[in-house]
């Protein structure tokens, strides 16, 4: 019979209810949002660096598993590559050119060694020092094809090429014009080795490492690994702020609702009193009703999460967005929290309600 | 009737703070309403029969006096206890009807078993009490696409549905014409002689209060004509 006045209630105010679960699924949507993009973005960046083709990789001293702002000598690639079970060694120079893109500097006949070589969609390779090539993603997004114009770092480069996505990055120009470019000359940022078989992987490393005394190596299975949301200090924060920004909106935008609500019912109040409710029925309630708002919201906020996915991919093809099924519940906890939250003091006022009151209230 | 009286009630006095000033509602009221009786009280408006249904009701406490229904002093309750005691052994019909909008006619009657905890049990008399009050046919509307004599009938079949003690009416037919208002009146004559409702009815109208078995008259806070 409860839930039977708690759908009621809800179904009496029809716009009410929808604009509050609205608000409640956008919340949801918002945590969703950010935790695919990210996770979206990383498995990206994953993919891409498996898209390589090699099996371990050498980082500068004192670098991060994702920091790309330290290079080491680019003479150490000769060393690495008279290593027993070393086929390949290729070294690469990554330059920031603003917000999360950057380019790509790559000796091509080693890059090709390494990674089978890049499928071409549209031209060829480089022809010229000024010549870059981009990835299927890039060229739709900012709709550049073979032959065009890209300005990046101070100048134009032609499109000489469009390859398929996947293999490390989405702008290539070759090495030597990069390191001159940006006056890191005899210097890479990544060093990328391909063995004679991946069972030596951990051989080589422990041999690497007893002889590159500081240099951070990976395989690329372990680097893979690194590549979540955990071990990004910066996107753990930012998730924590969009999960307390989500708790706070719940919070506020069923307490507006609730307390509206009350007002609206104080009559309604003052029957149930009258036919004997106590203040815990009253307040139950309200907080059923809530509930009800919260799992609705919650189911919105999952489906929107395939508009923003829809969104992204369409106007930001760059980004991209997973979707997170096991972020489901918690993002719906976390919406449920905040909601049950708002509607604690409007249910205590309810429940509070002097009956005569209520009773005379017009 | 029988001789043991439902409600005794002895020296009751109400006093309201409004603001820093203290109003006596109720003034000394003494009253005996026998079990099965259809007892009309009249007045002017703020000779306090309103206060006196509340207090009954258990929706305020008394200040101080003494009020017995069915053996139990209300005055010593708690408001867990006047919960209790409005679930269980009063049932209200007002003026405005006061059912819940958002439900059915039958759903409006079944919260008040809901609440009382009696939904479980089953009724023998629900269906005499709808077939009594006409609603047979308008169980299944909603209190807006009802006529106020309808809503009236609603209100009264909540208020009974529980097998109350007692049964306060605060100006039952106040909102209704004369043809309506004559066919609630008898409805509850007939709930009294036919279940020995016990019933304490306000009303401003005589003829109304010609209903019940007895009529008394408040003024000032006190019953004045008994």
């Amino acid at each position: 019979m409860v839930n039977k006045l708690v759908i009621a209630n809800l179904r009496h105010r029809p716009l009410r209810t929808i604009l509050s679960a609205v608000a409640i699924g956008v919340q949801v949507t918002m945590v969703l949002t950010l935790v695919g993009v990210s996770r979206g973005m990383l498995a990206d960046v994953a993919n891409r660096s498996k898209g390589t083709g090699a099996d371990i990789l050498v980082k500068p001293p004192g670098s991060s598993p994702f920091g790309f702002s330290t290079n080491f000598p680019e003479k150490i690639i000769p060393f690495l590559r008279k290593q027993k079970h070393v086929t390949v060694a290729t070294g690469t120079l990554v330059q920031p050119i603003g917000g999360l893109d950057s380019v790509t500097g790559i000796n091509l006949a080693e890059f090709n060694s390494l990674s089978g070589g890049f499928r071409y969609l549209e031209g060829g390779p480089f022809k010229g020092p000024y010549e870059i090539l981009v990835d299927e993603v890039y060229s739709r997004s900012n709709k550049k094809r073979e032959g065009d114009a890209v300005n990046i770092l101070g100048r134009d480069w032609r499109v000489s090429g469009v390859v398929e996505s996947g293999k490390l990055s989405r702008m290539f120009v070759q090495l030597a014009v990069l390191q001159d470019l940006t006056a890191n000359n005899g210097k890479v940022t990544v060093g990328y080795l391909k063995l004679d078989d991946p069972a030596n992987t951990k051989a080589v490393i422990v041999s690497l490492k007893s002889q590159l005394t500081g240099y951070p190596i990976y395989s690329m299975e372990e680097f893979v690994s690194l590549i979540s949301i955990n071990n990004v200090a910066m996107l753990k924060n930012f998730i924590a702020v969009i999960i307390t920004l989500g708790v706070l909106i719940g919070f506020l935008v069923v307490f507006l609702s609730m307390y509206t609500a009350v007002l609206e019912r104080t009559r309604e109040i003052g029957i149930l009193k009258a036919l004997g409710a106590s203040p815990m029925f009253i307040l139950g309630v309200l907080l059923r009703e809530t509930f009800v708002l919260a799992v609705i919201g919650s189911v919105l906020g999952i489906l929107f999460t395939y508009g923003t996915r829809l969104l992204i991919t369409t106007f930001v093809p760059t980004m991209s967005q997973a979707i997170v099924p096991e972020w489901w519940p918690i993002a719906a906890g976390i919406a449920l929290t905040g909601s049950m939250l708002g509607a604690i003091y409007p249910g205590l006022k309810a429940a509070r309600q002097d009956a005569i009151e209520a009773l005379t209230y017009d | 009737m029988t001789d043991a009286p439902i409600i005794e009630i002895r020296d009751l006095r109400k006093a309201y703070r409004m603001g820093d000033v203290e109003v006596a509602a109720l003034r000394g009221v003494d009253l005996s309403v026998q079990r099965g009786e259809f007892l009309s009280v009249i007045g002017p408006s703020g000779s306090g029969k309103s206060t006196l249904f509340h207090v009954l009701g258990g929706l305020t406490p008394p200040t101080s006096g003494t009020i017995l229904i069915n053996g139990r002093d209300l005055v010593q309750m708690g408001e867990a206890e006047r919960t209790e005691l409005r679930k269980t052994q009063v049932g209200f019909v007002f003026q405005k009807y006061n059912l819940l909008p958002t439900l059915s006619a039958a759903d409006n009657i079944a919260i008040a078993r809901y609440i009382s905890g009696k939904h479980k049990d089953g009724d023998e008399q629900f269906d005499e009490i709808i077939r009594l009050l006409g609603l047979k046919g308008r169980l299944n509307h909603k209190p807006r696409a009802m006529s106020g004599g309808e809503q009236q009938r609603v209100a009264i079949a909540r208020a009974i549905v529980n097998h109350p003690a007692i049964l306060l009416a605060d100006e039952p037919t106040g909102n209704l014409d004369t043809e309506n208002s004559t066919a609630v009146l008898e409805l509850m004559r007939d709930l009294n002689q036919r279940l020995g409702q016990t019933i304490l009815m306000i009303t401003h109208n005589p003829e109304a209060a010609q209903y019940g078995h007895r009529t008394v008259r408040m003024r000032d806070g006190r019953i004045v004509t008994v």
